[in-house]
């Protein structure tokens, strides 16, 4: 027992309805956002702590044992994620000091971004898949209206399409929840990896896969991935560096998630099926960015090319790759967010994010450019940064488990990446100018925008050169996932 | 019973996909009412149906009596009708501002306007 699993949730929560009552007073409303957001993050460490030294931590809410109540479960994986979701969550919200106007605070945008953190903590923490459908229902509620806050024509086109999908996606997880039940009369994750192992039915798989299909939605996997360039970029910068970071990664954490914890007798027979969408994934992914030529959209195909790289992970289903998996989800969030972030500093002082109309970044706004290349190169897998270590461990993994193919694609993909960011870094900062493209340069970067991307670029740098604490963090995590008694024993306990 | 539901649920979410995969924007949403509805049934027949027999101890009693109507299936229901209702809502709000900047309910006409 431990209440210290319930914070990460609470947190988020209290921030948010405080927000809420100060909304007549947008400053102390951005203090208190900013306060809430860092607070998130210290839990979590706290929460880090906890889980390595003194192994999974469990709360049953109300003292009701583990089939009937509500369980909240932490192992490593879950804890590592918490964190770096509030380390998300406080750089978003000091980068939404300048770039989110006044017209989205009045209409409450620091309390919605708490209440995603408090949705997306609840989805890493849920131990009943029933509870995980409320999360992710709390997350994409949230999302919408993040999503459509302010109401422009992009925004709009962009929210129909990111409704529908993930409308669908909760009804397929929905489907999937029903015929569980039905069949097992339980929706604890633990206590549902005793049933199926107990009663083996073919519900299981078709289970299993409504629930890939559903969570592949969410994570912009092939070929499900279509509705995510085309909303991603829409929203402020710091909503979409939001959404990028960790919106598909709370995706693909259900996927390993369920397939680890419940599925481990359907894993082997959809692996292949899962390599097979990680390669195509990447490879699409990585090509529809090659198109682009709006930095942002040109980001928004990258997030989906990397996801590959975490469902790899997943598919090989060996301790490394799934170690390998972990690191790159939180490597990715970082680079990727920063990223994100440096588009929008871009958009915010020029006015536009077209790569045909930007150039002279690197006279204008030297630092500015240094911050771009770092994260840039980190996601292309340039050592010494935090993408070579990630990419490393998972090539390597690929090739001890014999996936050449796989090792290779990876490989290329890689190549490819680095294409596409030395083409926003070309364009954008090298290219002189374009004559009459207007705008100019509308002073410099306001210090809000570049004290979260220096720090996220700081920590890249650092996962790059003392990859140490986060690649033993994240093969404990995958020793957990893969020896998953550990999680029945901690959440069933007495009862098994 | 059960036969007849399943092929009402087979049915709804038939009707649910055709719908949604029409270019009207309405269409969508009663695509997307009639999809939550269907599960919403799914997860109610798959639990199994028992008429007449709530799950209530009878005085002196310790337990329920064998055959009682599980009440879990319908706490799932009705928290996943509250949910969609809420997201149906909004999915409401946001067509008809669609409509208002778009002036137009054909969703193929929402892809092609520029990306910026």
């Amino acid at each position: 027992m431990s209440t210290l699993v319930v914070v990460p949730i609470l947190v988020p929560l209290c921030a948010a309805i405080v927000g809420l009552l100060a909304s007549g007073r947008p400053a102390l409303q951005r203090v208190l956002s900013v306060a809430g957001a860092a607070a998130q993050l210290a839990v979590g460490a706290a929460l880090l702590i906890a889980v390595h030294t003194r192994g999974i931590q469990v709360q049953q809410l109300g003292q009701w044992p583990a089939p009937f109540g509500i369980t909240i479960v932490a192992d490593l994986f879950s804890a590592m994620m918490v964190t770096v979701s509030g380390l998300v969550g406080l750089c978003v919200s000091l980068f939404a000091l300048v770039d989110i106007g006044r017209d989205r605070e009045r209409f409450a945008f620091h309390p919605l971004l708490h209440f995603l953190l408090m949705g997306v903590a609840g989805a890493f923490l849920a131990g009943d898949l029933f509870n995980l459908f409320v999360w992710f229902e709390l997350i994409i509620m949230t999302s919408f209206v993040l999503l459509a806050l302010g109401g422009e024509r992009p925004q709009i086109e962009g929210a129909v399409k990111y409704l529908t999908m993930n409308f669908i996606a909760s009804g397929l997880f929905l489907t999937a929840l029903g015929i569980l039940y039905g069949q097992f009369g339980t929706l604890n994750m633990a206590d549902l990896a005793v049933r199926l192992e107990s009663q083996p039915s073919g519900v299981g798989l078709s289970s299993a896969v409504l629930m890939l299909v559903a969570f592949g939605i969410k994570a912009g996997v092939f070929p499900l991935f279509f509705w995510l360039p085309d909303s991603y970029h829409t929203p402020p910068a710091a909503v979409t560096a939001l959404f990028a970071g960790l919106l598909t990664k709370v995706g693909v954490y259900a996927m390993i998630r369920v397939l680890t914890v419940v599925y481990t007798a359907e894993l082997p027979a959809l692996a292949p099926l899962i390599v097979t969408g990680s390669l195509l994934t990447m490879v699409t992914g990585v090509l529809g960015a090659a198109a682009q030529y709006d930095i942002r959209r040109l980001l928004a195909f990258h997030i989906i090319s990397q996801i590959g790289y975490m469902t790899l992970g997943l598919g090989l289903r060996t301790e490394a790759a799934m170690a390998a998996a972990v690191f790159y989800i939180v490597h990715n969030i970082v680079a990727k967010t920063n990223l994100f972030f440096v588009a929008g500093a871009i958009r915010h002082i020029r006015g536009t994010s077209d790569l045909k109309a930007l150039g002279d970044l690197y006279r204008d706004e030297p630092r500015l450019a240094v911050l771009f290349l770092i994260p840039a190169l980190a996601l292309a897998g340039i050592p010494p940064l935090s993408g070579f270590v990630a990419k490393f461990a998972l090539v390597k993994a690929a090739l001890t488990a014999g996936a050449f193919l796989s090792a290779g694609v990876a490989l290329a993909v890689g190549v490819l990446t680095l294409y596409s960011m030395t083409k926003i870094w070309a364009e954008a900062f090298w290219k002189p100018a374009p004559a009459g493209a207007g705008g100019g340069t509308r002073g410099p970067v306001p210090i809000a925008m570049l004290v979260p991307i220096a720090l996220l670029t700081t920590l890249t740098v650092l996962l790059g050169v003392l990859p140490g604490t986060l690649l033993d963090l994240a093969s404990g995590a995958a020793t957990q996932l893969l020896d998953r008694d550990q999680y029945l024993d901690a959440v069933l306990g007495t009862v098994r | 019973m059960e036969t007849v539901l399943a092929l009402v649920i087979g049915g709804l979410y038939a009707i649910s996909f055709y719908l949604m995969l029409r270019r009207s924007m309405v269409k969508l949403i009663f695509g997307l009412m009639l999809f939550t509805q269907a599960v919403n049934l799914l997860i109610f027949t798959a639990a199994g149906l028992t008429r007449g027999q709530p799950p209530i101890v009878p005085p002196g009693a310790t337990g329920v009596p064998a055959p009682y109507a599980d009440p879990l299936p319908q706490a799932l229901i009705l928290t996943a009708i509250v949910i969609s209702f809420g997201m149906l809502a909004f999915a409401l709000a946001l067509t008809r501002r669609g409509f208002q900047a778009m002036q137009t309910d054909d969703l193929d006409r929402l892809g092609r306007s520029a990306p910026e």
